[in-house]
């Protein structure tokens, strides 16, 4: 089932959490809704389950309004950040809570829940309490008892914010795997990019109560659409300069950029990627900067390094293979030359031009 | 090394607590005992098990159960009032609630006995109705109520604070209806905290003496209760069976004690 949403705008006092927000969610796609805390990203999808109204705006399911229907009218299934299990009942009393205030009768319940406890691999685990499970383990019954109630939608609220790292990655893989097995429509709130880009097959990134970009994990990656965007989802390193007659000068940088001709110097910013960072021991490409390397990390598929650059003040953080690493021999204290492969200038009042040097 | 603590002082506070615990309690309950045991068995019977004294328990006892029981209802909507909703004057009507422990007993039995008298504004009409409020039972189990009532406002009030609002969220997003929320999931987390109101209630309502005695009427067989025989009793010089009534009354008061934290545990090992 789709979810179509039209210029919604909430307000909590003077707060704007959402403001004039269009979006549409097709049917049976994963969908994440990513960015910083407080860009509205979770009111959004409380919105979307009923649990908040909007003070303006349409929420759609296929071609229904539900704008003014309660959660239980929805029928969506929800999962909160902390579970919110009831502690009182055990696993299968859980995950049947659904059935139960339907008053669906025994013969039907204990099937469907067993059968999903083995969906969400808690199989033998039914007679537990909450308390006596791992974050893993409660996060996947309160999925189970969000499903139990066959839902037109799930909606997950930061679904793996409070686990640690290990499980988390396992978590996100076998997400995928469910949507790939039952097909419902899912949104899921996050604000770590990484997530986002590994689970969903169209990213939504938010800011300020607004969407700033909304399409596919790749398109939002190679082709983001404000600086918010490109600085939100990496690691990136930001110059500042003026743009005059199709070149950006960032200090003694020198960038192309065709798209502004006129002679009139503008402010403008530069966004790289470490990775998008080549570094020699002597100057090298049409311009590059000098600096010093401070730190290098060769841990990791790929070695880091940070380089403190006197003429703009601050840290850049190159990311380098190993081999390239290795053959330039570079250890902390190494004076060397920077220059970046691709980057994309950003000038105040026009769209981004991605473009390689 | 084992010995180590992270908080100091260890000997100290609990050699403290024991001394408090041995001067203010064991030794003064078991002293009571001690008193009691001057009687031979056939006397104690007789002192502790006669008409008038398993009268005086019998409205001592049903009163503060059903003083308990009224408490529980009230407080729990109370506290409900005072958490889920925002009304003028909130603050005050917060602070009120711990009035009846402020409040001399005596003054609370004096106010009611005035009110619900004969002449008095309620007693006026409620008499006439055939509703006996002054020197009754009813008038026993109302001013118990009215002492009782902040032990389970205050026992239910913090752990309905607590609750997470998204319990009541996912209840409602699985297709429960307000009642159903408030059954399924709300009653049985605030179950612990009510179990506890209603025994603290219920205990201070045996204990209660100064409130009673002037709402009560302090008839023999009727109205008079087990406190008030055991005055009864020492105004006689008779101080053997006075202490006599008492251990019955300590020794009721531990098993509701045992029953109570019976009842808590078990619903702790169902959660937490």
């Amino acid at each position: 089932m789709s979810i179509v949403i039209k210029n919604l705008t909430k307000r909590f006092g003077s707060m704007v959490a959402l403001n004039d927000v269009c979006f549409e969610a097709p049917a049976g796609e994963l969908l994440a809704l990513l960015g910083p805390s407080g860009s509205g990203k979770t009111t959004l999808l409380r919105v979307i389950a009923g649990l908040e109204f909007a003070d303006v705006g349409t929420v759609k399911f296929e071609n229904e309004d539900v704008t003014h229907r309660s959660p239980k009218e929805r029928q969506v299934g929800f999962v909160f950040q902390h579970y919110a299990l009831f502690r009182h009942m055990t696993v299968f009393e859980n995950v049947a809570f659904g059935l139960r205030v339907r008053h669906r009768p025994n013969s039907e319940v204990t099937p469907r829940v067993m059968q999903l406890l083995e969906l969400v691999r808690l199989g033998g685990l039914e007679k537990r309490y909450p308390s006596q499970l791992s974050g893993g383990q409660r996060q996947r019954v309160a999925l189970a008892r969000a499903l139990a109630v066959q839902p037109r939608m799930l909606l997950l609220d930061e679904p793996f914010g409070a686990l640690d790292a290990k499980v988390r990655a396992e978590l996100r893989q076998w997400l995928r795997q469910l949507h790939e097995e039952i097909h419902v429509t899912t949104v899921f709130v996050t604000h770590d990019q990484e997530e986002a880009f590994e689970v969903a097959d169209r990213v939504v990134v938010m800011q300020k109560g607004r969407i700033e970009q909304s399409g596919s994990p790749q398109e939002v990656f190679d082709h983001p659409a404000s600086p918010f965007v490109m600085d939100f989802i990496g690691n990136v390193n930001v110059f500042h300069g003026r743009v005059q007659h199709g070149k950006a000068h960032m200090g003694s940088l020198q960038i192309d950029y065709p798209d502004y001709p006129q002679a009139e110097s503008r402010e403008a910013t530069a966004y790289v990627r470490p990775h998008e960072l080549d570094v020699d021991k002597a100057p090298f490409a049409k311009s590059s900067i000098c600096g010093r390397i401070t730190q290098v990390n060769p841990a990791g598929s790929l070695a880091k390094l940070r380089i403190w650059s006197d003429e703009f003040g601050m840290a850049l953080n190159v990311d380098l293979d190993h081999d390239r690493f290795s053959a330039l021999g570079l250890a902390s204290g190494d004076m060397i030359y920077v220059s970046p492969r691709r980057a994309r200038v950003f000038v105040p009042e026009t769209t981004e031009v991605d473009y390689s040097i | 090394m084992s010995s180590k603590r992270v908080l100091p002082g260890l000997p100290f506070s609990l050699s403290f607590s024991l001394i408090y615990l041995l001067l203010m309690v064991i030794i003064p309950l078991t002293a009571c005992l001690f008193a009691a045991s001057s009687l031979t068995p056939a006397q104690f019977l007789k002192a502790v098990w006669d008409e008038r004294a398993r009268c005086a328990y019998w409205v001592t006892f049903s009163c503060s159960a059903a003083a308990a029981v009224v408490d529980t209802f009230l407080g729990l909507l109370l506290a409900w009032v005072l958490v889920r909703y925002e009304f003028p004057g909130k603050r005050l009507m917060d602070s009120l609630v711990d009035l009846p422990f402020a409040m001399p007993t005596a003054v609370a039995g004096l106010v009611y006995s005035a009110l619900y008298s004969q002449n008095g504004w309620f007693g006026r009409v409620l008499l006439p109705l055939g509703i006996p409020t002054a020197n009754s039972w009813l008038a026993i189990v109302l001013v118990l109520s009215f002492i009782g009532l902040p032990f389970v406002v205050r026992a239910v009030q913090p752990v309905l604070e607590g609750i997470d609002a998204e319990l009541e969220e996912a209840a409602a997003c699985l297709g429960a209806t307000r009642w159903q929320t408030f059954t399924k999931v709300l009653l049985p987390t605030l179950y612990p905290a009510l179990v506890t109101g209603f025994a603290l209630t219920f205990a201070r309502g045996i204990g209660e003496y100064g409130s009673v005695i002037f709402v009560s009427g302090n008839r023999q067989f009727q109205t008079e209760i087990a406190p008030f025989l055991i005055v009864v009793r020492l105004e006689e010089f008779a101080y053997a069976e006075a202490t006599a009534i008492a251990s019955v009354l300590l020794f009721a008061s531990f098993c509701m004690l045992g029953l109570i934290n019976f009842m808590e545990r078990k619903t702790m090992g169902s959660g937490h």
